[in-house]
């Protein structure tokens, strides 16, 4: 399903970064990367017409010719990032929001684990475990 | 809009619906220009089947003469060229000529439509005033309009309308011109919904058929093609719009299908190798050669997709949408893509890029050509995808044909690049005239190195001014950092650097490590090329501890510093100062002794943990830190973050965009005036780094790349020299400075490795050590809780020795004093401890002791070290503690001491005896006096106690110590030899054990033979010894007191007897009170000194005051409670006085007190004697009270009024009264009682036990 998912944080450093470890991980790095971009591009945009909507799905950020670029955002400002091959013309708006929601849901309990640190790298194992669930799923 | 003459006109924009004409040509010509002028004027309310929403539109016709081959055959679905209206005119108003020609031209007309089913048409009656005039058989008018109707429109009237006077101006001509166009519209929508409806239907019927086998997309296309075409007639750009892209789509989920193995037999005719890849063509509205190759069916994927595109570009520019184009265009650059892969379209390598590139840029001209420059500065963020994939696609290209490699392209490569341009194909006449073109742009830049350079060049630099511009400025680094790779294979690396270096700094600042891993490497190779050592060498030490790196990797740029360093230094070059940072990570600095305070001298270790980050072992030939001294004085600084332990940690690195975290601190404020709190708050300290803008915290941060700050120069330095950093833990030791006393901080930290130093700049969180300085000092400090007198007790020594060192022969002068000896001890050992308490060394003391001076000589001790011995001291109690002694005594250095050597004080009912000792110390000239505090253990009262004319003395010892003693050898001896006294001891023990806080009283009866003394000088003495010392132990204990007027004089007597007449005394009844008051002794001489006599008829008197009182308010006396009374001096001689009393309760009371006074009348006048009974009785009787002094005594204080001299007016002569002393009245009913019964006639009993 997707081929790289990314969480960063408010400052825009990266959380949490995985990609299919096929592909090269520095191309996702730098792809992702310059999504956040057209993600402060849409953030700063949202926030003039959108704010009451609370719509956090940011939509496609930008295609590539590989690759369609997916972004969302939290209330906290931290940026989810899905990375999906263009390829792959099955995964609907509808599947890639739900992608989103799962991620939010994973990154609320890393969240909420009193352990964390906020700011720290994402470590969690359940959150691994969504993720890779999400990067398996491939049709 | 370009018209292009070669093309059949119908294949314009120009396009309009089709009307035909008939019947008379000349009047229609006539008003053709108005017609066409006014047709379009009004809109109208087109109402549309399938619940589409109505729309105003505004209607225009292309007027054609009607012939039969217009109307559309069996099957042929054009619909561009289809007639909506067939229109007959006639200006007939003559029935003949109606009967005549007309109706038959008509029929012939009718019959041509009805065979073609066309029932869309329209007769139009003209009718004219002039004709009509000319004509005189004329009908009325209506008629012919009416027999057109009867004969044509059978129940559509509506089909025959007239126009009056259509070609003049009146009010007439315009109602009819109205109401006529009005009809003509209607009809023309009418035929409208009904022809497109039905062509819909068909078109639907069409699709669905679309799995039959030999069902084709092409003609299909063709089909709902002609649909937008007349959309796009009748201006209504978004239906046209909507039907391409339901081709568009349609497409697209057929090739899905194809992708999931549903393959339709027409796709394989996309599926042909691809040939030509020349790009979109957007500069004509239609693009008839590709139309004609899917017509054909022979066009492929690309053709499709690029007609298609240019057909929605056209109408998406006419609906103002050109950043929709641009949006679409990347969408459908990336579909095709995809799709050609999907489907496995063989093609050449390198012709979709040329294909992508020559497309973006023809979609950014189509833009640019219809935008104005504001508008499209406004919009980069639509424009610059296409830039970009423009961009990268002409990198590819040059990759491919070898125009980016610094040789060139070689045979090869050109071959292929042949291949490509064959691909292109001519160019089209559209642009073959002008300057620029994606065509020509592609064909140059391929054509040689340095065009290619130029253009890639330029659109690169367009591609990132756009994302500047926009603000993306991630996007327009990673532009530049392929800029970057392009000028590293062109061999120029100074511009790859720059580059590289602004790509970096954002990921620098927001930390992302493997982007920044890469970029780094590449800046190394560059630095290394243009051998930019000092960099170089800083990006290698980044790059050596980078963990994203292999190990490999990291050992050759470790590798690199290290050869580097090895080098010998060149002259005059200066050492390359590197990020400490990169070299390894600080840990914790641990002191030992941990409190990081040490005397001057003293030694102090530092202990650094580093962990280094340099995959090899790094041999640093100095590990310096610099330190800054300051001569505050100690404590001035807070060390906060030293912790207890001698440790400080250094925090860990946070990611560097993390803003470090708040050091909050309590700030307290007081008042000046008063030290008051006025203000109490909370202050953070590292405000400076919070608060920075980012952009210079960015800077701040890439200076760690760039050269790092010169190393101070520093007086005092921390150095460790030769250390072999492992990779990984390390542990650096110090021997800090400490030759002067002040506050030490490090400041610099710096590690040199030949040509190479590693510098951290500043060093958090402050790290300081403290170096003091101290004078000697002596003091002495019991051992026990106190020190008791009269024993002998251990006191301590304590010599710190401070920045004096002790030398063998030293010795302590103690001045001696007889209160307070030095006891010897033949086993007197001293201990030596250092600064941190451990003992170093035992040595013994001699002490020897002369008259005046006890010397003890001290083992040589370093300095900062603690001498300790122990002395046995032992103070004398003072024989009599009730008279301080003060004496001056001289001392050993012959001054006078003017103070007490010892002074008694009390304190809780303990005599203390300060001491102070003189101490002469070898590094001072000064003596040094030491206070030592002793408790006397014991408090002694006496009393005289007297029956009749017996006389005792009782003394009681009360032990206020906390230890227990064994007293022996009580005894009581006089002092002044009184001849016949005799001190007749009545205890019976001799030994007891005084327990703590506990009494031993002990008894002896004074008899004397002869004469009684007056006073008497006893000393009572005692041994002691704590309860478990031998007898050896004991120490003397004596008192001292004295006893005055011992002898008896008065001996008092009270009766009380009831009323007469009663046999017991009752309450609230009367009684007798006799006192008689009797005189024990001759006169004797040694009473005249305090007697008052007088001489009354030759009898020698003495006068006293006598006085019942009785304090218990037992008794209430009737009448005079004192009296004087003149008593002789013999002996034996009683005076007897009687007064009444009333007991007040009943039951045994006791006996009111009587006492006694002498009473002194006042001398100077006695003529103004007062009465003396209201002279006593009254507050300002004045008492002179002997033995005042002997207060603190054991002598028992003599009760007398409260009044004392000075509060009596002094002017006023006044009686006084003088007490006796206590031994001299005896009282024999002192302590009797009486019965008294309760009042007879009370009904209830009331008794009052006492």
């Amino acid at each position: 399903m997707a081929v790289c998912i990314a969480v960063i944080a408010k400052e825009n450093y990266p959380l949490y970064i995985r990609s299919v470890p096929t592909q090269g991980e520095l191309k996702f790095h730098y792809t992702v990367h310059t999504s956040l971009d057209v993600v402060e591009e849409k953030i700063s945009g949202v926030g003039k017409a959108l704010a009451d909507q609370r719509e956090l799905y940011l939509g496609l950020l930008y295609p590539t010719e590989d690759y369609k670029v997916y972004g969302y955002v939290t209330n906290s400002k931290v940026k989810f990032v899905i990375v999906v091959d263009s390829s792959n013309t099955s995964l609907r708006d509808n599947e890639i929001r739900s992608m989103f929601r799962k991620l939010h849901n994973s990154f609320t309990d890393v969240m909420c684990n009193p352990f964390y640190n906020p700011g720290d790298p994402i470590q969690s194992k359940a959150f691994d475990g969504i993720v890779s669930a999400m990067m398996v799923q491939a049709s | 809009m370009e018209t292009h003459e070669e093309k059949p006109i119908i294949y314009t924009m120009e396009n309009k619906p089709i009307v035909t004409y008939a019947g008379d040509q000349t009047l229609f010509t006539a008003l053709y220009t108005s017609l066409t002028q006014q047709l379009p004027r009004e809109p109208m309310e087109w109402r549309r089947s399938y619940g589409r929403a109505p729309k105003m539109i505004y209607l225009e016709a292309n007027f054609v003469q009607f012939k039969e081959e217009l109307l559309p055959k069996e099957g042929n679905k054009a619909l561009l060229t289809f007639p909506f209206l067939h229109i007959y005119w006639t200006d007939c108003c003559d029935t003949e000529v109606y009967k005549a020609s007309v109706k038959e031209d008509m029929q012939r007309w009718q019959g041509v439509l009805r065979l073609h089913g066309s029932a869309d048409w329209l007769i139009v009656v003209v009718e004219n005033d002039n004709k009509k005039k000319n004509k005189t058989n004329i009908l009325p008018r209506t008629s012919i309009l009416d027999k057109i109707r009867n004969d044509f429109c059978n129940k559509q009237s509506d089909r025959c309308v007239s126009l009056s006077e259509p070609l003049k101006e009146s009010s007439r001509s315009q109602e009819s011109w109205s109401s006529f166009l009005t009809k003509l519209r209607t009809l023309l929508l009418m035929s409208f919904t009904r022809n497109l409806g039905r062509f819909e239907d068909d078109m639907r019927t069409l699709r669905e058929k679309r799995t039959e086998p030999g069902w084709s997309f092409c003609d299909y296309f063709m089909v709902q093609e002609e649909l937008a075409f007349v959309f796009e007639m009748l201006q209504q750009f978004e239906d046209a719009l909507v039907q391409y892209d339901e081709l568009d789509a349609l497409f697209t989920q057929y090739v899905l299908n194809f992708g999931a193995g549903d393959g339709a037999n027409w796709l394989c005719s996309f599926c042909q190798p691809v040939r030509s890849w020349n790009g979109l063509l957007l500069r004509r509205p239609i693009d008839m050669e590709k139309r004609d190759l899917i017509q054909r069916g022979d066009a492929s994927l690309l053709d499709l997709r690029s007609y298609l595109f240019s057909r929605q570009c056209t109408l998406l520019i006419f609906l103002q949408r050109p950043w929709e184009v641009t949006a679409r265009a990347l969408e459908l650059l990336h579909t095709c893509v995809q799709e050609l892969r999907l489907l496995e379209v063989s093609v050449v390598c390198g012709a979709l890029d040329c294909w992508v590139f020559l497309s973006c840029l023809e979609v950014l001209h189509r833009i640019e050509g219809c935008c104005e420059r504001s508008q499209l500065e406004a919009n980069y963020s639509h424009t610059v995808g296409l830039w970009t994939y423009a961009t990268e696609k002409l990198k590819a290209l040059g990759d491919l044909c070898g125009l980016v490699s610094e040789n060139g392209p070689n045979s090869e490569d050109l071959n292929r690049t042949v291949d490509l341009l064959a691909g292109l194909g001519a160019e089209r006449p559209e642009t073959a005239q002008s300057l620029q073109s994606p065509y020509k742009k592609l064909k140059e830049a391929l054509s040689s190195v340095e065009a290619f350079e130029k253009h890639y060049l330029e659109l690169s630099h367009a591609a990132m001014e756009m994302y500047r511009a926009i603000g993306r400025l991630r996007s327009a680094r990673l532009v530049g950092k392929s800029l970057a790779e392009f000028y590293m294979r062109k061999g120029d690396p100074q511009s790859a650097e720059l580059f590289l270096l602004d790509s970096l700094k954002s990921f620098v600042s927001e930390s992302w490590s493997l982007p920044l891993t890469h970029t780094r490497r590449q800046i190394a190779e560059c630095q290394k090329q243009l051998q930019k050592m000092d960099e170089y060498l800083q990006t290698s030490a980044l790059l050596a501890s980078d963990t994203n790196l292999s190990h490999e990797e990291r050992k050759h740029f470790c590798q690199e510093i290290l050869t580097f360093a090895s080098q010998p230094e060149g002259k005059g070059q200066a050492k390359v100062s590197l990020s400490m940072s990169s070299l390894g990570v600080l840990q914790e600095l641990i002191f030992c002794p941990a409190s990081a305070v040490v005397h001057v001298g003293a030694e102090l270790q530092m202990e650094l943990h580093v962990c280094s980050l340099q995959p090899l072992p790094v041999c640093v030939q100095q590990f310096s830190a610099a330190l800054h001294f300051s001569t505050d004085p100690p404590g001035t600084h807070r060390r906060s973050a030293q912790q207890a332990s001698g440790s400080v940690v250094f925090p860990a690195l946070s990611p560097v965009s993390v803003s470090p975290a708040l050091e909050l601190c309590e700030v307290t404020e007081l008042s000046p005036s008063d030290s008051a709190l006025s203000s109490a708050g909370v202050a953070c300290k590292n405000t400076h780094l919070l608060m920075r803008r980012p952009d210079s915290a960015t800077s701040l941060q890439t200076g760690g790349t760039a050269a790092t700050s010169a190393l101070e120069e520093a007086e005092h330095m921390l150095r460790a020299t030769d250390i072999t950093l492992q990779p990984g833990h390390n542990t650096i030791s110090f021997s800090a400075p400490s030759q002067k006393p002040g506050t030490y901080t490090l400041r610099q930290l710096c590690a040199t490795l030949g040509r190479v130093q590693f510098v951290l700049p500043h060093l958090y969180p402050v790290v300081q050590y403290e170096v003091y300085s101290q004078e000697p000092q002596l003091s002495i400090q019991p051992l026990t809780e106190c020190l008791l007198a009269g024993l002998p007790q251990q006191v301590q020594f304590c010599i710190q020795t401070g920045h004096y060192s002790v030398k063998k022969g030293d010795a302590l002068q103690l001045s001696n004093t007889d209160s307070m000896p030095v006891l010897h001890t033949h086993t007197c050992s001293a201990r030596i401890r250092n600064s941190s308490g451990d003992v170093v060394c035992e040595s013994a003391l001699s002490i020897q002791s002369s008259e005046k001076v006890t010397s003890i000589s001290l083992p040589a001790t370093p300095a900062y070290h603690t001498l300790e011995f122990q002395l046995e001291v032992l103070c004398r109690i003072p024989a009599c503690p009730a008279a301080a002694r003060v004496e001056s005594e001289r001392l050993t250095n012959g001054q006078i001491s003017h103070r007490a050597r010892s002074r008694t004080r009390y304190s809780s009912g303990t005599a203390i005896i300060d001491q102070k000792v003189s101490i002469d110390c070898p590094w001072s000239i000064y003596s040094t006096l030491v206070s030592l505090t002793f408790h006397v253990p014991f408090k002694v009262k006496h009393s005289l106690l007297t029956a009749g004319r017996r006389k005792f003395v009782q003394v009681c010892l009360q032990n206020v110590s906390d230890t227990n003693f064994r007293l022996t050898n009580q005894t009581l001896t006089e002092n002044q030899d009184t001849p016949s006294l005799e001190l007749l001891s009545l205890n019976t023990k001799t030994h007891c054990v005084v327990f703590s806080q506990q009494c031993v009283f002990s008894v002896w009866e004074l008899r004397w033979s002869d004469a009684p003394p007056v006073s008497l000088q006893c000393v009572f003495s005692a041994s002691f010894a704590p309860a478990d010392a031998p007898d050896t132990h004991l120490k003397p204990y004596t008192h001292q007191f004295s006893l005055e007027r011992v002898s008896t004089v008065y001996s008092v007597r009270a009766d009380i007897s009831p009323a007469a007449g009663d046999g017991e005394c009752r309450c609230g009844s009367l009684c007798r009170l006799e006192v008689s008051i009797t005189r024990l002794t001759e006169h004797t001489d040694a009473e005249r000194s305090d007697e008052e006599y007088s001489d009354t008829d030759g009898l020698r008197t003495c006068r006293l005051l006598y006085e019942v009182m009785d304090n218990s308010s037992n008794w209430a006396v009737c009448g005079k409670s004192s009296g004087v009374v003149s008593m002789p001096t013999a002996a034996m001689a009683t005076h007897k006085v009687q007064m009444e009393i009333m007991p007040l309760f009943a039951g045994s009371l006791p006996f009111p007190s009587i006492r006694l006074f002498r009473y002194l009348p006042h001398q100077a006048n006695a003529s103004v004697q007062p009465d003396s009974d209201s002279c006593v009785e009254s507050d300002s009787v004045s008492v002179v009270e002997r033995g005042v002094e002997e207060c603190d005594s054991a002598s028992v204080r003599s009760r007398s009024s409260v009044c004392s001299s000075s509060d009596g007016p002094r002017g006023l002569p006044m009686p006084r009264r003088q007490a006796l002393g206590p031994a001299q009245v005896f009282s024999s009913t002192q302590s009797r009682q009486v019965r008294v019964l309760p009042a007879a006639d009370h009904h209830q009993l009331e008794i009052n036990v006492t």
